[in-house]
């Protein structure tokens, strides 16, 4: 999220939309509520006490104080800030939320419902994340900056430094996954994937990611990882601080690209690897059926066992696995790209102030 | 100057953007499937019924309504997938038009076979309802004759096409697509107008289509 605001807000301005950001303060108590709420929303069971919405509401109501939201539209982005919505005035407020919920816990759900139905529209990356609601709802994708460093187009030899830099050798295919230690991204599940296709291919798995600072468990995950990953040297544990160009030089240089979350707001990561022509594994979760069409543009899969056979098959059939990466690429330029997300977001704004399925301007 | 024959009127491209809207709707079985269908706003319909047109460019042929493919693949009903499929859009003077027919057909099949009215899909494989805004904005594309006509054609955005060609007739009720009613009006050419009007847009990506378009207009002024 906050990669495409560096990318979206500058853009915004440069059209003549006075846009800026800014961000709320928290404890790490605050974090470890809303962490729970974000597992809770993605249908994990969690125990909540009233204490964790009192802090929840202690930390809303400081930020209140301190959060300036004079705009004519104020853009409120997933649940920690939601409570901001208390200090609406006349003013326009959309609220939009990055992450799957689909199955929410319902505990949960009903305390960020009563904010929610505050605002003036809302906005989801899959249809299966609406809910009924008394305000309007939009399907916005997220997106990918073509020209960012991530995604750039990038020389061998930055390629081939990076791989250096990391000890990593490229005399055997490698499968990729980018995500940050949180169990949603299953990387467990991404190791056990990857040893059932090492029966059979001679492979390397990369991990690479970092841990964001609003999550505490993250560091527990990433313990977990090495742990089962220790016997193997093939396994490459990647813990990277932010950078985009060693995340773009890993995805360029990968064979096959994995993203096996268990639950997924979008994924941009697919979008990503898409973006490089390359074939890629994905769980049928959240927003990545919307990126890729299963045989078309990549390959989902709903278990491990799944993961394993569609990455034996892409690993086999590099034919196969270049023409879906080309498909996706096709499909990225044309659907995920910051273009069409900014040209929504302007249509979006509009239409806070028309209510009509048809607006002649 | 051009010889060719001015317009009573000239065409002016407006263009056409769009928002998806999410209702919050859902369908498992055919039954509730069949009950939204019948309640839902226009801008759903046309949006499940259109939405292919736009996107997908690369990959046609696309399933020609999600209503279809979702019976089809999720629902596993193929012959009632098949039978909407081929439900011919372009026949339809209005949404309202369209709508009756889907509901009809569904209905038609349900009656045939009582069980697959409450046959369900997976969790996850639900029917989601969402709907078309859409945002009409004027261009600065203007033609006074056919020769501007067919120059504008080749480099105005697929959406302006779409919207004269799709969104003009179907969901504006003006009857017939905006090319035909103009060509007619402004010049009495019957025959071009009709030769527009009896093309089925809907086989044709948006690249393809602006070309036939123009090969239609570029015969008529040889």
């Amino acid at each position: 999220m906050a990669e495409i605001l560096n990318r979206m807000v500058p853009l915004l301005r440069e059209l003549g939309v006075d846009a800026r950001w800014d961000v709320i303060k928290g404890g790490e108590q605050f974090f470890e509520v809303t962490k729970k709420m974000h597992n809770a929303l993605h249908g994990k069971d969690e125990a909540f006490t009233k204490k964790d919405f009192d802090v929840f509401m202690e930390t809303t109501e400081k930020n209140i104080l301190d959060v300036d939201t004079h705009g004519d539209i104020v853009f409120v982005h997933d649940p920690q800030p939601i409570g901001l919505i208390k200090k609406k005035k006349e003013n326009k407020w959309i609220w939009r939320c990055h992450i799957d919920i689909s199955k929410p816990d319902r505990r949960v759900w009903k305390f960020l419902k009563r904010f929610v139905e505050l605002y003036d529209s809302a906005v989801f990356s899959s249809p299966s994340f609406s809910q009924r609601l008394p305000i309007r709802q939009f399907l916005i994708s997220p997106s990918i900056d073509p020209l960012s460093d991530k995604n750039r187009e990038l020389p061998q030899e930055t390629i081939d430094g990076v791989l250096l830099k990391y000890g990593i050798t490229n005399d055997k295919p490698i499968i990729l996954q980018v995500s940050r230690f949180d169990r949603l991204k299953d990387p467990l599940g991404v190791i056990e994937a990857y040893l059932q296709v090492k029966r059979y291919i001679d492979c390397q798995l990369i991990l690479a990611g970092g841990t964001a600072a609003d999550d505490p468990e993250g560091f527990k995950v990433l313990e977990e990882v090495k742990q089962k990953a220790e016997k193997d040297p093939d396994i490459h544990i990647l813990l990277m601080p932010q950078n985009d160009i060693e995340v773009n030089a890993l995805q360029r240089a990968s064979t096959v690209i994995i993203q096996k979350s268990l639950k997924e707001g979008f994924g941009l990561t697919v979008s990503e690897a898409l973006w490089k022509s390359k074939p890629v594994v994905a769980s049928n979760v959240g927003g990545i059926p919307l990126q890729i069409k299963h045989k078309y543009s990549g390959l989902l899969c709903n278990s491990i066992e799944g993961a394993a056979f569609a990455l034996k098959q892409l690993l086999n059939s590099p034919d196969f696995a270049e023409k879906l990466g080309q498909n996706g690429k096709e499909h990225v330029k044309n659907n995920f790209l910051i273009t069409r997300h900014i040209k929504e977001y302007m249509l979006l704004f509009l239409s806070l102030y028309h209510n009509e399925d048809v607006v002649n301007l | 100057m051009s010889n060719l024959a001015k317009a009573k009127e000239p065409f002016k491209f407006v263009t056409r953007l769009h928002l998806t809207e999410l209702t919050g709707l859902r369908a498992s079985t055919l039954g509730q499937f069949l009950a939204i269908i019948k309640e839902i706003p226009d801008a759903s319909i046309y949006h499940h019924t259109h939405r292919f047109l736009q996107q997908h460019q690369y990959l046609s042929p696309e399933p020609p309504n999600d209503f279809a493919h979702w019976v089809s693949e999720m629902l596993g009903e193929k012959k009632l997938g098949e039978k909407l499929a081929s439900i011919d859009t372009v026949q339809y003077p209005t949404i309202r038009d369209l709508r009756d027919k889907i509901s009809e057909t569904i209905d038609r099949y349900m009656n045939a076979d009582k069980k697959s009215k409450r046959r369900a899909v997976h969790e996850g494989d639900e029917f989601h309802f969402i709907k078309a805004v859409s945002f009409v904005l004027p261009t600065s594309y203007v033609a006074r004759d056919l020769g501007e006509f067919v120059s504008i054609l080749e480099k105005i955005t697929v959406d302006s096409i779409y919207f004269h060609m799709f969104e003009a007739r179907l969901r504006l009720e003006s009857g017939r697509n905006d090319f035909s009613q103009w060509i007619e009006s402004s010049f009495g050419d019957k025959e071009t107008a009709k030769s527009i009007s009896k093309l089925d847009p809907y086989t044709y990506t948006m690249e393809n289509l602006r070309k036939k378009l123009m090969s239609i207009i570029k015969r008529k002024i040889a």
